[in-house]
């Protein structure tokens, strides 16, 4: 029983590591359509800034995860600048190879400064593991579930009740009329990416926790499981990221724990293969009908 | 501004496209007018050419580059004391970016370039792809790292590659003599495994110990495997710990073991963590407290003994690094080959001819063991041209890796 | 090229093609066979021409479906380990090689129908994402499947080794030569324009009553087939294969010579083919900063030119010979036009250029 326990709760913390960077993928392509392929690599800038601000600035942990977070939201700000808005009316294509080569680039970049093998990122965040129902959780575990329950929450009364979330919606639901109404386009677009990033800072301060290591091609499968989680819950759907997000970490934790831990990315791609086919939308989101 | 830039672009990439045709007549032509096997004639009197072929970029540069810092170390003092007979050693290195196709393609551009022997490659997959162009040519080979047994022997058609050597352990001798050390100096009666299934490495050195426990009664309570590139261990670990092991078997590379055994010791396992030559490396990557214990089976040990201090010493001095292991095996690769060189300089053969490769593959294999090597004292090879040596056990104390006994 | 009047007939043009390239073929042949070519050009040049299928066959399914598949190694790989395993069991016989092919090519033509019937439904980042999924399920199932099936097939991480060598640079090139002008032909068919269509505007060839999903698939397979035979061209020019040789960098890699030649072009995948191959190698000690580059290119591109350098531009020999003729004759000529679109005629004749 306790066996069980354990798997579960290795299944929500990776899951929860999931449904932070799902976020950050389903808010981006719900108000532009558009699959960031880069996201999964912000996580990876995050992971070297934190490392090099505690190895070779040696600032303390709480002052390295601020600035973590503070460059992946820069970053993803400049990527949708210089990269993205010079094709906002081009296809849809350009746009999706364009956040290939983006996603490419830093992680070449990543490569060619730090060199192809990884880097111990020291604790950021410790404590003593605690006793739940005879069960004893690791520190960080509790720690990672906690902060991402609490970061959708706080999404999705930011997309729900405030100004920017209404001209978020508005954008996302037709970019032309929202225009017309006054909203700036490009600022809630910026904004959008900027708390997507940031959410991709969070979660690449929980991952090194719980990975304590940062290396160049880190943020790829961890970006595609993502986006996997962001399809099976719906893409656009904030609760959505977060549930298909905790279903690929207990998927795979269960994978794992019954001995096939090598089919893992495999069951991960037939998920999504399965939820494409006979449901697209995913679990929570809606039918969105294209225009003629 | 854009019809510009894309006329611009368009010129870069046919100047590009002329370029490299270009390049293939100029350089193609010289060598073509008498020569047929250009091997024999380009080789000139005053050098002798040796190839260092190996991956310097990319995801496995860091094994690369030792091999060609400790391969070129050697080359460098050989050459500051005369040469060999006279001759200078002149190296040819080329990066072969881990990529099998560019493994092959370097090699034949040294061959094209008038090599007489290869030291290298280094990973084994990219080794085994030279081994299919050399051995046609009988080329003499000493790759100081390629671990597989595929490597020097074809087990579907028996064939021993007679022209291929290595200074470094197979995967095979790893993984028993981790079962045997286990068995003999940790009392172990039960062990589990977790490897990376997508490295040929790990998979090799986890079957041989898988064979050796059967053989000494060790009972494999669990094997776990996990695909590159994955981080997250925990739920293998977990169904590890409820099988509580004695010991458990890491043969991966020192990061991934890194973060195993990281996670392991949250995962509530206590046994003792043994790992392959992979584990080399892996103080870097974990705390102190949870890698105390572990041990490990290395090619090389760090100052274990005046030759491989001044080893050491002269390697820090020139590349400003410590060197690893690779570049401790490709050292010796170089002494052997330098030596079986010699030989066949004095034998008086033309260098580069059929008969004097020939020379150089029966010197390395029958008069090597003599040599001062650092990793082993001289070599001897056995019927598939492994070399027959000791394994040094390494041991994390206090966050260090030690060595404790050459077993 | 809006006013095409073709003065030279039909059969001739194919003619001058096909005596063309043959002459290439031979002369070239000739080159590497007599060693005047040393090894390693003539590796490359192999090397070459299996990239130049690759890139040629993505080019169907992203130049000219629109799609954007991300799963292009995968199909190679199906491809190289099914006819290397047939060389393997036919222990290199030479006769039986054309046939491990196209075995090879069918068999991922056959996945390629499996994978694209229900991708195909999807639109750009599901369709991406969904081939992605499947790339990477080929490469787990490749490393993996000997554990299930209990006997050794694929050899799982270590790869299938001691492949025969069967390919050589006649043969590569033969198939290149094939694959060119089956593209352009079906291209030029009915068929080809129906794809075009879907491109330009799903919706709006849907009502003009093409069958879309048909022809989706269609170009989806024909693509998936030739990755196929490049995948075999590929596991007898290196006589080793590991399923890592097959990751998502591969798909991207391909991709990036047919984004940057110029979706819809085959005269831009062929030499951007070559040029991205070739480069390489005659600048590698700057090879740590080919990657980076690879990535700066396709986004400026993108940026600048998203059709890619080349567009749907296509060179055509035969429309430069008739622009020539015309130019001596000045504007007499009175003859009907047939406006007729030239798309990829020229990648054929493109390797005469290596000639000059």
């Amino acid at each position: 029983m306790s066996l069980v326990i354990s798997q579960l709760i290795n299944g929500l913390q990776s899951g929860s590591i999931y449904a932070l960077v799902a976020l950050g993928y389903s808010m981006v392509y719900g108000i532009i359509m558009l699959l960031n392929f880069a996201h999964g690599d912000i996580i990876m800038v995050g992971a070297y800034v934190a490392w090099l601000a505690m190895v070779h600035l040696a600032l303390s942990p709480i002052l390295a995860i601020i600035l973590a977070i503070i460059a992946c939201t820069l970053l993803g700000v400049i990527i949708e600048k210089v990269a993205y808005t010079p094709l906002r009316s081009s296809p849809r294509l350009s746009l999706l190879i364009t956040a290939i080569g983006i996603s490419f680039l830093l992680e070449n970049l990543a490569q060619l400064i730090f060199k192809a093998d990884a880097k111990r990122v020291p604790p950021l965040i410790t404590g003593p593991s605690i006793n739940i129902a005879g069960q004893y959780v690791d520190f960080t575990a509790i720690i990672t579930i906690v902060v991402s329950v609490i970061s959708m929450i706080l999404l999705t009364f930011l997309v729900r009740k405030t100004k920017m979330g209404k001209a978020m919606r508005a954008v996302s639901e037709d970019m032309v009329t929202a225009q017309l109404m006054g909203i700036n386009l490009n600022s809630t677009i910026s904004f959008t990416f900027a708390v997507g990033s940031a959410l991709a800072g969070i979660g690449s301060i929980l991952y090194c926790c719980t990975y304590p290591q940062a290396s160049p091609t880190m943020g790829s499968m961890l970006g595609l499981k993502a986006f996997v989680a962001a399809v099976l819950g719906g893409i656009g759907s904030l609760p959505g990221a977060m549930i298909g997000g905790f279903c690929i970490g207990l998927a795979e934790a269960f994978v794992s724990a019954v001995g096939l831990s090598v089919w893992k990315d495999g069951v991960v791609f037939a998920i999504l293969i399965i939820v494409l086919i006979f449901k697209p939308t995913g679990i929570l989101g809606k039918v969105i009908n294209e225009k003629v | 501004m854009k019809k510009f830039l894309s006329i611009a672009l368009i010129l870069v990439l046919i100047i590009g496209c002329f370029a490299a045709c270009g390049d293939k007549n100029t350089t193609g032509d010289p060598d073509s007018e008498e020569s047929k096997p250009p091997v024999d004639d380009t080789a000139s009197d005053e050098t002798i050419k040796v190839a260092i072929i190996g991956c310097h970029t990319g995801q496995n540069a860091q094994y690369g580059l030792g091999v060609l810092n400790g391969a070129q170390l050697y080359i460098d003092q050989i050459n500051a004391s005369g040469g060999i007979n006279g001759k200078q050693i002149k190296v040819i290195a080329y990066d072969n970016k881990s990529d099998n196709q560019e493994a092959i393609n370097a090699f034949n551009r040294a061959v094209d370039e008038g090599i007489t022997a290869l030291i290298g490659d280094v990973i084994s997959a990219n080794t085994i792809a030279v081994v299919g162009e050399a051995y046609p040519l009988n080329m003499p080979m000493i790759t100081p790292s390629a671990t597989a047994a595929a490597v020097t022997y074809d087990d579907e058609t028996d064939t021993v590659y007679s022209n291929v050597f290595r200074t470094c352990f197979i995967d095979p001798f790893q993984g028993e003599k981790m079962a045997n050390y286990a068995n003999e100096k940790l009392g172990a009666k039960t062990a589990a495994i977790i490897y990376e299934t997508g490295n040929d490495y790990a998979v090799g050195v986890k079957d041989a110990f898988i064979e050796t426990c059967k053989k000494l009664g060790i009972e494999i309570v669990d094997e776990e495997g996990y695909a590159t590139g994955d981080v997250d261990f925990m739920s293998q670990l977990t169904t590890i710990n409820s099988k509580n092991p004695d010991v458990v078997f890491c043969p991966n590379y020192y990061q991934d073991n890194g973060l195993i055994i990281t996670q392991a010791r949250k995962a509530g396992i206590k046994a003792t963590f043994i790992g392959s030559d992979g584990m080399n490396g892996v103080k870097g990557y974990a705390s102190a407290a949870d890698l105390e214990g572990t041990v490990y089976c290395s090619g090389y040990a760090p100052g274990v003994t005046e030759a491989v201090k001044a080893f050491d010493e002269a390697y820090a001095a020139k590349f400003k690094t410590e060197p690893n292991m690779f570049a401790a095996t490709a050292y010796d690769a170089a002494m052997v080959l330098c030596n079986a060189l010699q030989i066949a300089e004095e034998a008086g053969l033309k260098t580069g001819s059929d008969e004097y490769k020939q020379a150089v593959i029966d010197a390395i294999r029958d008069k090597s063991a003599d040599l001062e090597c650092i990793t082993s004292s001289g070599y001897t090879f056995d019927e598939r041209n492994n070399p027959v040596k000791n394994a040094f056990i390494m041991k994390l104390v206090g966050g260090d890796e030690v060595y404790v006994e050459t077993y | 090229m809006k006013n095409n009047e073709k003065i030279i007939p039909m059969p001739l043009r194919y003619l001058i093609n096909i005596v063309l390239f043959v002459v290439f073929l031979l002369v070239m042949n000739n080159l590497i066979v007599s060693g005047t070519i040393p090894k390693y050009y003539a590796g490359v040049i192999s090397f070459i021409g299996v990239n130049i299928i690759l890139a040629v066959s993505l080019n169907i399914a992203t130049g000219y479906l629109g799609q954007l598949p991300l799963g292009h190694a995968g199909f190679m790989a199906i491809g190289a380990y099914t006819s290397a395993l047939i060389m393997k069991a036919a222990s290199g016989s030479a006769t039986i090689f054309p046939f491990a092919l196209i075995a090879g090519g069918l068999i991922a033509a056959l996945f390629g129908l499996i994978i694209g019937i229900p991708a195909l439904r999807l639109k750009g980042d599901y369709l991406a994402i969904l081939t992605l999924g499947f790339g990477e399920i080929i490469r787990v199932i490749l490393l993996n499947i000997d554990n299930v099936l209990g006997f050794t097939l694929t050899n799982g991480a270590a790869g299938l080794q001691k492949i025969p060598k069967t390919t050589n640079f006649l043969i590569t090139f033969i198939m290149v030569g094939i694959t060119c002008y089956v593209i352009h032909t079906m291209m030029k068919s009915r068929h080809g324009r129906a794809i075009l269509s879907i491109r330009e505007n799903e919706i709006a060839s849907e009502s003009c009553g093409i069958n879309t999903t048909y022809y989706k698939t269609l170009g989806f397979v024909v693509s998936a087939f030739f990755a196929g035979i490049a995948g075999g061209l590929y596991a007898g020019n290196i006589g080793i294969l590991s399923p890592s040789a097959f990751n998502f960098m591969k798909s991207i890699e391909i991709l990036v010579m047919v984004v940057l030649g110029g979706m819809g072009s085959m005269f831009g995948s062929v030499l951007s083919a070559t040029v991205l191959t070739a480069l390489p190698e005659a600048l590698r000690r700057f090879e740590d900063y080919r990657m980076v580059v690879y990535s700066l290119v396709l986004v400026i591109v993108m940026i600048f030119k998203p059709s890619g350098l080349m567009g749907t531009y296509d060179f055509s020999l035969n429309g430069l010979l008739d622009k020539l003729i015309l130019k001596f004759r000045g504007n007499h000529t009175e003859k009907g036009a047939m406006p007729q679109e030239k798309k990829g005629e020229a990648a054929v004749r493109k390797k005469e250029g290596k000639l000059k």
